[in-house]
């Protein structure tokens, strides 16, 4: 066993047994933990494919910006634990069974008569001044310039809708209308009340 | 050597372990959102696999773009969790049954 052989079985044993903690551990903070992980394992194994620049953004966007959000309304919300957990058990059964199932039809078709090093040998080492970033540049603002730009307009809509549905307008907070401000009449500011005079005493 | 399989496999586990996930935790939507967040991993583990086998880096170009709606999908799923929370008290699933399914 050589030493990619050895990183890659160490990897998949913490990757699996991550994933298997955060599906069944009582705490959902330390099942987003578990989650890090996870994503962070996936992030190495990422590296030993050679897709180091996915594996870089797979840490900071999703380790440093997605997970860091879901630690944040796992906190911020206050959940009692013990009701979550009823049903456990009683799902467990089923579902072990219908994961070794799916896995056992996977591998029958995954295997390596089909998929192993004889139908797709391991590819040749790049060159020592390949890079990884600036191959998937040049095919990202290229051929896939359009799908990019859509990209982007799905993350601005995420970020809009995300806004719009969190946003809370508080009853006593005080805040201008613009509009109303701008198309104020003088007669709805200033009152000119007639009075009769009076003589004077 | 590690072969392509190897990774399918690994993918197929992650993929299966996030089914389970959902089955297991019917109640909690935060972990059925993260078990959403698995599936999405797994599809990854696969494409990447490809991409590295077959010396196509469109698989890279894929990941990338499930990179994004993923993150967009986890903040607008959120989103929604507060503003039910908010609404409901409750993150059950048991307990959002207003449409009646």
């Amino acid at each position: 066993m050589n030493f990619e052989q050895l990183l890659f079985y160490f990897f998949s044993t913490v990757l699996v047994a991550a994933a298997v903690m955060v599906i069944t551990i009582r705490n959902p903070v330390k099942a987003a933990l578990f989650l890090v992980l996870t994503f962070f394992t996936a992030a190495c194994l990422w590296i030993l494919l050679e897709a180091e620049f996915l594996a870089i953004a797979l840490v900071l966007v999703y380790v440093g910006a997605v997970m860091v959000l879901f630690l944040f309304v796992v906190m911020m919300l206050d959940v009692n634990l013990v009701r979550l957990r009823e049903g456990f058990a009683e799902y467990l059964p089923i579902g072990g069974i219908v994961a070794v199932l799916l896995v056992l039809e996977m591998a029958i078709i995954l295997g390596p008569q089909r998929f192993g090093l004889g139908n797709f040998p391991e590819p040749a080492g790049h060159a020592a001044d390949y890079s990884n970033t600036r191959e998937l540049g040049r095919v990202l603002y290229t051929a896939y310039v359009y799908p990019f730009e859509i990209a982007a307009v799905i993350l601005l809509v995420a970020i809009i809708a995300a806004i719009a549905l969190a946003l809370r307008r508080r009853k006593d907070s005080k805040y201008q209308d613009p509009r109303k401000q701008i198309r104020v009449e003088p007669a709805e500011r200033l009152r000119i009340v007639k009075m009769p005079t009076e003589k004077r005493g | 050597m590690i072969s392509l399989s190897h990774y399918l496999v690994l993918g197929a586990v992650l993929f299966a372990l996030a089914v389970v996930g959902i089955f297991l935790n019917r109640k909690n939507v935060v972990i059925l959102l993260m078990a959403i967040e698995l599936m999405l991993l797994a599809v990854n583990i696969n494409f990447l696999a490809f991409s590295h086998y077959r010396g196509d880096i469109a698989g890279q170009v894929f990941v990338f773009f499930i990179l994004t709606v993923a993150a967009a999908e986890a903040a607008i799923g959120l989103a929604i969790l507060v503003v039910l929370f908010r609404n409901r008290q409750t993150i059950d699933v048991e307990d959002l049954d207003i449409l009646k399914g």
